[in-house]
């Protein structure tokens, strides 16, 4: 027969599964990521062009433009769900998309691109995730604002949505804009 | 202006819930008769200002008002007029809205019907509802408001409603699950009331019975309808993927189900009281952290909404008061209130208690499984692992199959004992009989598998004992002996036919489902299980916000003609959303299932086609199930008021004298 404390067993075992929703969730909090890179130049790299494997790009030709780096796969399901808003993106907005294709198959990402529609100016092969790694990259997708110096001005982990867009990246845009037009 | 007004409704129905979780409580503390009697007013007020707020919600969207940030992000005016409707539960703010509503409408309900019990407990238990409302109210008003406006600058157009959702099951599906989910708070807040009144006896576990019993068949067809809809929606042919979002509502499911037999054995017996309460308690906390592991991004998930870190933490601080208070409530209270009454291990009783081991261990594994993948993130620094099916079904069905077979025994078991004679008479002949309809199934779908085999008995086993027990109950004049029974017995009795009929169509179908991948241009034809099937080529067609290509698959069984398929492979044009949408031949034996893959050029198409045999059964079970619950509420001994009222302290002479 269980005496008196027995009965706050129930409770020590919530408090258990409590701790390990709190930590899981900490670290799932992908506002508590490391953002090392932040306002660091992009990492140098020389990779080849999705499309045309003899052709290659490299940190120098980034530069210029304010451009979005979209690190994506065809293995990974979220970014079927944030694909939507990275056309909306390159069709609506006026700033230029690039990709970075992520430990993935050349012909299955061209034929990803095909069936789902491409968003993107131009795709980086990064095959071995070379420069994923540099960029200290978790998953994909992740989606980086870099600027017309090649400088890394914000890092979204995760799907890009259009409250992302609105509430964060426009208004980062619309600055260096600013500071471009005055400077 | 109308988006405001239900901005502010919802304001006044949080400031309701904080008197009711105040003013019934002070009433009961100072006896006030009025303050002890404010609960059902308060209730209705809470009620009709969540309603104000969700009308103001739902015009929002039907006059596609996208100014609204939650509207432009979800609705679109080329959406149908139904579908901007159910958009309004589409994402999680309105959702939540939603489960606010559904908890006002069951907080009206307990202060409607709960005439039977007396004032100290139905305030009691309507201030632990209001308290619980509080909470709700907060989360919505702070955390996920579907009234903030975007302006001046307001979308033109909104994105459009996730195609997946574009759907009947969908317009139907969350509100039955949180009808059922958001019900377990009311045998939550009837035992959180004994709790503290310290009246732990038969009548707590009657006034529990009948709300439980609804909450748990809605929460029955939430879950069926659930997974119809990702088996004809998703466009895989699956019907259950021990995804966590569906663990999340399967856990409070089985722990409800547990719930719901042991509430039985404490309000005939006595017996097994405290264990009961704690039932009760984990029984909502699970639909809790259910709702935490959904809303919060902790877990990953096709269901899972938008990822905002404050609303995990939100919800984990209202996990912990409530659920840590609630325990440690348990705790200090339930040792005092223990009686101990005896019965013989061969009674109906024992057969309750292994019904409850079993399922407790099952929410265990469950939720072992469903958050390991957490806890191996931790330890192993950031790594991400996922625990799939085949964990589930190892440790899952060898739980089930035992269940099956206490069921099948427990037909003929009594209260407090039972003989071996009554247990075991003609079980042999039984057994026989269902061997024979099993050899006989066996021999009809030409498999000898051994699991095929062994469920198919078991189910058959079941069925007969069901129906023997209820032939022995009605005896020789069955038109009497029909009317005789209880509807709790009938409610009872569907239920675990039920559960038979959905556990040989989960078996059926697993075993003997067939599945081809082909390539297919027109005119070319595949032999499948009796089957031929012919692609006659792909169209392209107009829906009000997608274009398709919609092909069409002739089904012929022995040159005749079954049914023409339309599968179709949508793009939602706001969204630019590719979508499968399946098409399916159905009957009662047997699904057809054909969904349009990839276009090859040439106009080829990959084609997936399914045989299911049996699959409808899986719903069909789980629809019965949900029947016999609902069948059990209509019980007299639930209604029947002067019944309850006897046993409650007859009226003090001397009040009616003073009256007269």
């Amino acid at each position: 027969m269980m005496k008196g404390p027995g009965f706050l067993l129930p409770l020590a075992g919530f408090l258990l599964l409590v701790a390990i929703l709190a930590v899981g969730f900490r670290l799932e909090d992908p506002h508590l990521l490391p953002s090392q890179m932040l306002d660091r130049p992009l990492p140098a790299f020389s990779l080849p062009r999705l499309s045309d494997s003899s052709k290659v790009w490299s940190d120098k030709d980034v530069y210029g433009e304010i451009r979005l780096l979209n690190v994506w796969a065809t293995w990974c399901p979220s970014c079927v769900h944030e694909h939507p808003e990275l056309m909306r993106i390159s069709q609506e907005e006026d700033i230029s998309v690039l990709g970075i294709n992520y430990n993935d198959d050349n012909a299955k990402a061209l034929a990803w691109l095909q069936h789902y529609g491409d968003p993107f100016d131009l795709n980086i092969s990064d095959h071995d995730g070379q420069l994923a790694i540099d960029l200290g990259v978790y998953g994909a997708p992740e989606t980086f604002l870099v600027d017309a110096g090649g400088i890394i001005r914000y890092r979204h982990v995760g799907v890009l949505d259009q409250q992302v867009w609105t509430d964060i990246l426009a208004p980062i845009v619309a600055e260096l804009n600013r500071i471009d037009r005055e400077g | 202006m109308i988006i405001e007004l239900g901005h502010f409704a919802i304001i006044l129905a949080l400031a309701m819930s904080c008197c009711l979780a105040v003013l019934p409580t002070l009433g009961v503390y100072l006896q006030n008769p009025v303050l002890l009697r404010s609960g059902g007013s308060l209730a209705a007020g809470m009620f009709v200002f969540t309603l104000v707020s969700f009308i103001c919600l739902t015009l929002g969207f039907v006059n596609d008002d996208f100014s609204i940030a939650y509207v432009a992000r979800n609705s679109n005016d080329a959406l149908p007029v139904y579908y901007k409707i159910s958009a309004v539960w589409g994402a999680h703010e309105g959702s939540f809205l939603l489960w606010c509503l559904v908890m006002s409408s069951w907080t009206l309900a307990v202060s409607q019907f709960s005439q039977q019990l007396n004032d100290d407990m139905r305030a009691r238990v309507l201030a632990v509802l209001g308290s619980l409302s509080i909470g709700f109210f907060l989360f919505l008003i702070f955390t996920s408001n579907p009234f903030e406006r975007t302006l001046p600058f307001f979308p033109a157009q909104g994105a459009d409603l996730n195609p997946l959702l574009q759907d009947f099951g969908l317009i139907v599906h969350p509100p039955l699950l949180y009808v059922g989910y958001v019900g377990l708070s009311v045998p939550f807040a009837f035992a959180i009331a004994s709790l503290t009144s310290g009246q732990l006896d038969a009548a707590w576990a009657r006034w529990s019975r009948p709300w439980t019993n609804i909450a748990w068949a809605f929460l029955t067809v939430g879950i069926t309808l659930g997974s119809w809809w990702a088996y004809y929606e998703l466009g895989w042919g699956g019907w259950w993927f021990w995804d966590a979002v569906e663990n999340a509502s399967f856990m409070p499911w089985l722990l409800a189900t547990a719930l719901v037999h042991s509430l039985a054995a404490t309000e005939k017996r006595g017996v097994f009281r405290s264990w009961t309460v704690l039932l009760a308690i984990s029984a909502f906390s699970f639909s809790l952290l259910g709702a935490f592991l959904v809303r919060s991004g902790v877990l990953t998930s096709v269901h899972a909404f938008a990822v905002d870190p404050e609303r995990g933490v939100f919800i984990l601080y209202y996990l912990v008061i409530v659920i840590g208070g609630s325990l440690l409530l348990y705790g200090l209270r339930v040792g005092e209130m223990r009686v101990s009454v005896g019965f013989g291990w061969k009674s109906r009783e024992s057969f309750i208690l292994a019904n409850n081991l079993i399922l407790t261990v099952a929410v265990v594994t469950v939720l072992l499984g469903t958050i390991y993948p957490l806890m191996y993130e931790w330890f192993m620094s950031g790594q991400k692992i996922s625990v799939g099916p085949p964990y589930f079904n190892i440790v899952f069905v060898p739980l089930m199959l035992p269940l099956m077979a206490l069921m099948a025994l427990s037909s003929f078991s009594r209260w407090r004992k039972t003989a071996f004679r009554v247990l075991l008479r003609d079980q042999p002949l039984r057994l026989l009989i269902s061997l024979g309809m099993t050899i006989f199934c066996c021999l009809l779908a030409s498999t000898w598998n051994l699991w095929f085999l062994f469920v198919s008995l078991l189910c058959f086993w079941l069925i007969v004992n069901l129906l023997a027990d209820a032939r022995y109950r009605v005896g020789s004049h069955w038109l009497a002996g029909l009317l005789k029974q209880t509807p709790s017995y009938y409610g009872m009795w569907m239920a675990h036919i039920g559960i038979a009929l959905s556990a040989l169509g989960i078996v059926t179908t697993v075993i003997l489902s067939e599945e081809i991948d082909v390539l297919m241009a027109p005119g070319d034809q595949q032999q499948m299980s009796g089957y031929e099937i012919t692609f006659r080529g792909v169209t392209r067609v107009k829906g009000p916000n997608y274009s398709a290509d919609r092909g069409a698959i002739e089904i012929r069984r022995q040159g005749e003609l079954v049914e023409m398929l339309y599968p179709e492979k949508r793009l939602y044009v706001p969204s630019q959303n590719v979508m499968t949408e399946a098409d399916i031949s159905v009957n009662l034996w047997r699904d057809v299932y054909v969904a349009l893959g990839e276009s090859i050029g040439n106009q080829a198409w990959s084609v997936r086609v399914h045989i299911k045999p049996l699959v409808r059964w899986i719903w069909l079970g789980g629809v019965l199930i949900a029947l016999g619950g609902f069948t059990t509420v209509l019980d007299r001994r639930y209604r029947n008021r002067k019944v309850i009222r006897a046993r409650q302290p007859e009226p003090d002479p001397a009040l009616h004298l003073s009256a007269g």
